[in-house]
């Protein structure tokens, strides 16, 4: 400590908008100035955000901005060059991806990753994995608590297939489900694993308008049943502008803005970066 | 490099290498022709092997899972071996060098090279300049490493993926045609099942130098060769090639794409 | 009852098979209909075939290529016949001490497994294979250097050193004479025992395969980070693949080296293991009982075509190509996905 260095004074990451419900609530994921580099680039910096517990929060912000780098980041894909995120208040540092799940961080992916040879049925088990209890002895000799638990996971696959209306498709494999299944599949298999949090990246993508309908409708029905935050990075500006409470934009790796959709609707730095292209994009289409 | 470029275990090369073997046998010491003619007419005839047997039984499963590949290729290895035996039974032959049996006295002769050691290092080093001027500087080249990166942006923009992969083959074959010469000079020793183990120490190699790494297949070669003597020399006879495959391991494991391997990071 | 679902189908179909195959012989042998060269090839098919439903684990249900499969057979066979030999007296019952040995023999082999799995499972695709076959050259050097003996004193390890020099004492015998193997094996295993030893096996894999940790298992598979964001452990269910895997094949390797007298350590080489890998691939990736049918046929062809003599390794060959072209082929491939989806309508209407 030769040198005395002066203080630095950093604002505090403000949650700025928590719906009215959770406002006495700690928040369930926060991330503070949260960065990371590959290789001598910043694919994300300063990243300062924060989810209240029941809140449908949306990320948004042109392609290459870092979003899903945001989402590797909160699911430990990747760790962390800077910062901290904390899950329910306790800090994460140096857990895993299946960890940080177990602690109730669930996810989908922008490029569908399903178990495609296995059966919807299986895919779903698999997102009830912490939550079958048996070993491996007891699967080979088929003791009677497999069977038990067995039971117990296909009636809940069933429940949580009955969301998104999907219980004739039990048995069809994975892989050959439409590409709106698909996605359905992924975000199912993700509340399987019993989240605190549930990241979805890119849900309504490929999706047409009265599928996109319905899938709004679904997250809502979801925050609602489960009681969890849902976290979403989308393009469809409908479906963010229409279900997310709070909404982050990020550009360049950076936030640039947050508010309710109205503020960011209004704000002339995001419709410079993101808004005004997206509406020549919907030109082009 | 056949096997960075095509993505593939190619177990019937070390019995291309033996095939190229046999070539410069023959045309050698049947016909009494010049030896380096016998190593030209083995680059041909491997060559044309190597091309034919990529037309026959890779490019219908181009797109096959990988796995089939694998095993289509062990069917030829088997085949090649056992068409060997039948044509030049499994006796051994005794394989005269093709560079003569002399050796340099270095330093008033404490120090004796085989001129058939210093050829083989030399023709290596050739062939590395060569290959490397070749895949960075070349037309073809550029093509065969764009098929290597990513075949389907390849056929994009406008490559001939097949004929590249093909011609990888060739080239492939050819070096291999020179690689037996060069091991029979070495161990003068030649039967059917002579290629078996070059080939799995040439992916050894390759793997060991990271692969589609031309200077790390050649580097991992020679690194390769010397921890063999070494450990036969050294340690024990019996346990050379358990000390080149633990050594192997343990550099898997510190640098998991090989020595001068990249590693790509699989995108989320 | 509900309709039974499909991996129920394919595992009574799959014991069905080896049960009718096994009552066949039998009656082959007892009517004589059998020829010798085959009735001696009756215990190797059996070992084989557990060797290719283990492999199956691996390969198919885990998707990690291994080239190193006959160095566990190798660790069983040596492991389970020096048991096998060293309780001779403490285990009067012949079929007892096969069980016996063959039970050491899949400890070892499973250890032998966890000790590679640890750090083979680490690297992916073509190095992970390489890594296997390099272990597998690795096992089979130690064996060839290894020596053991066996006297009043227990049993007696020697590496690298000639038989002479493990100083036995009064009425003791070699057992593994390094590069010379074990030699004077009584045959303990027969038929049965290797029909038994085919059902555990297909017991424990199809069972585990359809369970919470073979699903696991099929998902890192299929998609490795999306098993892990949804909290399932890679190397925990890896290396439970690769162990069970090992264990199976080092029971197979005590069933096989009990049928010979002799047994070397370069039997169990990388031929060895390619030729297991031909029957996994060629009987369908992650398919039990294709693996069992591949096992089976592809040991007895190399027999039957004994008659064209020298070119039968050539006509192996040559149907091992046209029969990965053929069904390599996206028409042919699609055959049993239309026989199941007709047989699948069938039962939904009986349902």
């Amino acid at each position: 400590m030769a040198e005395h260095e002066e203080t630095k004074l950093v604002p505090l990451p403000a949650t700025n908008f928590v719906p009215e419900r959770d406002v006495d609530k700690q928040p369930i994921l926060e991330a503070r100035n949260l960065g990371i580099d590959f290789g001598g680039l910043t694919a994300v910096d300063s990243f300062n955000f924060a989810v209240s517990p029941t809140e449908i929060a949306g990320l948004i912000g042109p392609n290459g901005a870092g979003k899903t780098t945001v989402f590797n980041l909160l699911s430990k894909v990747y760790q962390p060059t800077r910062g901290t995120i904390l899950l329910g208040g306790s800090d994460t540092m140096g857990m895993t991806t299946v960890q940080v799940n177990r602690a109730g961080v669930a996810r989908t992916f922008q490029n569908i990753r399903l178990f495609n040879n296995l059966s919807v049925e299986d895919n779903i088990k698999l997102g009830l994995h912490n939550h079958i209890k048996y070993g491996m002895a007891s699967g080979i000799l088929r003791l009677p608590n497999y069977w038990k638990q067995e039971k117990e996971a296909r009636e809940r696959v069933g429940e949580l297939l009955s969301i998104f209306g999907m219980e004739h498709m039990t048995q069809h494999r994975a892989g050959s489900l439409p590409y709106g299944a698909q996605r359905r599949l992924e975000i199912i298999r993700a509340l399987a694993t019993g989240p605190k949090v549930l990241l979805l990246d890119e849900p309504a993508a490929g999706m047409n308008p009265s599928e996109t309908a319905e899938l709004m409708e679904n997250i809502v029905k979801v925050r609602d049943t489960f009681q969890i935050a849902i976290v979403l990075i989308e393009h469809d500006m409908n479906l963010v502008m229409g279900i997310c409470e709070g909404i982050c934009v990020l550009n360049f790796g950076k936030i640039i803005a947050k508010g309710t959709p109205s503020d960011i609707q209004n704000n002339p730095v995001v419709i410079e970066a993101y808004l005004g292209r997206k509406k020549e994009d919907a030109d082009d289409a | 490099m056949v096997y960075g470029i095509a993505k593939m275990l190619n177990f019937a090369h070390g019995d291309v290498i033996m095939v190229g073997a046999y070539a410069c046998f023959f045309v050698v010491t049947r016909y009494e022709l010049p030896a380096v003619l016998g190593v030209l007419i083995a680059m041909a005839v491997c060559t044309l092997l190597g091309v034919f047997i990529e037309r026959l039984a890779y490019k219908p499963l181009r797109s096959a899972p990988s796995l089939a590949v694998l095993i289509t290729a062990i069917g030829i290895s088997y085949f090649l071996q056992n068409a060997a035996q039948l044509l030049w039974t499994s006796n051994p032959k005794v394989f005269r060098s093709v560079v003569g049996d002399a050796s340099l006295k270095l330093f008033g002769g404490r120090l004796s090279v085989s001129v058939s050691a210093l050829v083989t290092v030399a023709v290596c080093i050739i062939i590395m300049i060569g290959l490397t001027w070749f895949t960075g500087k070349t037309k073809m080249g550029k093509a065969m490493r764009a098929c290597s990166e990513d075949k389907g942006a390849a056929q994009l923009m406008g490559i001939n993926v097949n004929a590249t992969i093909s011609m990888t083959f060739a080239i492939g074959s050819a070096l291999a045609a020179i690689a037996g010469v060069l091991l029979c000079s070495a161990y003068p020793t030649l039967m059917p099942t002579t290629g078996s183990m070059p080939g799995i120490k040439a992916f050894t190699a390759a793997v060991f130098g990271g692969i589609g790494s031309i200077p790390g297949a050649m580097l991992g070669g020679i690194l390769l060769g010397i921890i063999e003597i070494f450990g036969k020399a050294y340690i024990s006879t019996q346990l050379s090639d358990a000390i080149v495959f633990v050594v192997l391991i343990v550099v898997l494991l510190v640098k998991p794409a090989g020595l001068l391997g990249k590693h790509v990071q699989e995108k989320v | 009852m509900r309709k039974l679902q499909k991996h129920t189908v394919n595992g009574i179909f799959t014991y069905a098979l080896v049960i009718v195959a096994f009552v066949a012989v039998q009656w082959l042998i007892r009517s004589g209909n059998i020829s010798s060269t085959l009735r001696g090839q009756l215990v190797p098919i059996c070992a084989y075939v557990v060797m290719a439903v283990s492999l199956n684990l691996t390969v198919g249900v885990l998707g990690e290529l291994s080239l190193g499969h006959a160095s566990f057979m190798s660790v069983g066979a040596f492991s389970g016949v020096v048991a096998c030999m060293s309780l001779s007296a403490a285990i009067p019952s012949d079929p007892l001490r096969l069980v016996v040995g063959m039970a050491i023999g899949a400890v070892c082999a499973g250890a032998a497994g966890f000790l590679i799995g640890i750090p083979v499972l680490r690297l992916n695709g073509d190095y992970l294979a390489i890594v296997t076959l390099a272990f597998g050259e690795i096992i089979k050097n130690l064996i060839n250097c290894l020596t053991v003996g066996l006297d009043s004193r227990g049993l007696r390890f020697g590496f690298l050193k000639s038989a002479d020099a493990l100083n036995l004492g009064e009425g003791g015998k070699v057992i593994i004479n390094g590069p010379m193997g074990i030699s004077g094996i009584p045959k303990l295993s027969t038929f049965t025992a290797g029909f038994i030893l085919i059902l555990v096996t297909l017991f424990i894999v199809m069972n585990l395969v359809n369970s919470r940790a073979g699903r696991a298992i099929m998902a890192l598979r299929d998609n490795r980070i999306a098993a892990e964001s949804v909290g399932i452990p890679v190397t925990k269910y890896k290396l439970m693949a690769f162990v069970t895997s090992a264990a199976l094949a080092g029971s197979a390797g005590t069933l096989y080296a009990m049928n010979f007298s002799t047994i070397v350590a370069t039997k169990f080489n990388f031929n060895t293991s390619i030729l297991i890998l031909v029957y996994v691939v060629l009987g369908g990736l992650g398919n039990i009982w294709g693996s069992v049918i591949a096992a089976v046929v592809l040991t007895i062809l190399p027999e039957m075509l004994r008659g064209f003599n020298d070119y039968r390794m050539l006509i192996y060959a040559i149907v091992l190509i046209i029969v990965m072209l053929t069904t390599n082929n996206a028409r042919i491939k699609s055959i049993p996905a239309w026989v199941r989806s007709k047989l699948r309508k069938g039962g939904a209407s009986n349902g």
